[in-house]
């Protein structure tokens, strides 16, 4: 169910999600987006162009990102706006475990006459944030 | 070089139509680890208001990305796409993407400057159906690592 305006306030948290990214996820990833950038499969190709290894879609970073919010909402259509910058890469080992991305969330504004929401997103990997100034604007019930 | 700032404000001619497949979004929705019934089940969806299956909001990449590689790709423009990183995304929806819609993205040079060497170009992907609906504006900041320095690179 979407929360609806009077249940929600500023400094409110969404609940956390912790999601684990493998080598393996990069592939499906690859193949649901077209994103066939090799720095996401080859670790060879990651270093030639100086990474640390394969690295995860910055924009499967942003969809786990988008997933906090609308488990939250109930109604991914209620999104109406999200941004974020990718500010440092997710690196993924070639292990079962991969790597796990925690994501957070909480309530900055509440706009009664709009019906809106401004939310502030943190995800993290390894301890450290992978997106920077992450936000959403969402429409409540 | 630096990138050519002429470019800002260029508009290039709309993408072939994409027709968004319900098994598309599927197939999205378990890549992305996102298990929302909206995106799998037609009933699901109506009883929601949707007229049928609803595509997770970032599923509005892949067009936008079809339609920024045309300007990636520009001779003319020159970006050296081997140092190109993603900056900074954001979307805007004007309603969800849902299967059946057929669309088309239109995509425009919103920005180009250069900053500690290296090249920003802000390019804007407005999705829509054929029809002239209006559904997604997808900005994407795009970073050329080091390519707006002067003379030699190492």
């Amino acid at each position: 169910m979407t929360p609806t305006l009077s249940q929600v306030s500023k400094g409110d948290q969404l609940p956390e999600l912790s999601i684990s990214v493998t080598r393996g996820d990069l592939v499906r990833y690859a193949g649901a987006s077209g994103d066939f950038n090799p720095i996401h499969y080859s670790g060879a190709f990651a270093q030639e162009v100086g990474l640390p290894d394969v690295i995860a879609h910055g924009m499967l970073t942003m969809a786990l990102a988008t997933r906090l919010v609308t488990d939250w909402l109930g109604d991914p259509g209620r999104i109406i706006e999200h941004g974020v910058r990718f500010t440092r890469p997710v690196v993924v080992p070639d292990d079962e475990n991969g790597a796990r991305v925690e994501l957070s969330g909480k309530v900055v504004s509440v706009d009664e006459e709009d019906g809106t929401a401004k939310l502030n997103l943190t995800a993290k990997c390894a301890g450290q944030g992978v997106l920077g100034g992450a936000y959403a604007l969402v429409r409540l019930s | 070089m630096p990138l050519d700032e002429g470019f800002i404000g260029r508009e290039y001619p709309p993408s072939s139509p994409y027709e968004v497949a319900r098994e598309k979004i599927r197939e999205f929705a378990d890549a992305v680890k996102d298990d929302s019934p909206l995106y799998r089940d037609a009933e699901s969806a109506k009883s929601a208001g949707y007229q049928d299956v609803i595509a997770p909001p970032t599923f509005a990449m892949r067009l936008a990305m079809t339609a920024q590689d045309v300007v990636v790709g520009d001779e003319q423009l020159g970006l050296d796409y081997s140092r190109v990183v993603h900056g900074h995304q954001a979307f805007r929806h004007h309603r969800p993407i849902r299967a059946g819609d057929v669309l088309v993205t239109v995509v425009h040079v919103d920005d180009i400057k250069a900053r500690a060497g290296n090249d920003f170009l802000t390019v804007r992907a407005e999705i829509g159906t054929v029809e002239g609906e209006p559904v997604c504006t997808a900005t994407s900041t795009l970073v050329a690592r080091g390519t707006a320095e002067e003379g030699e690179q190492a």
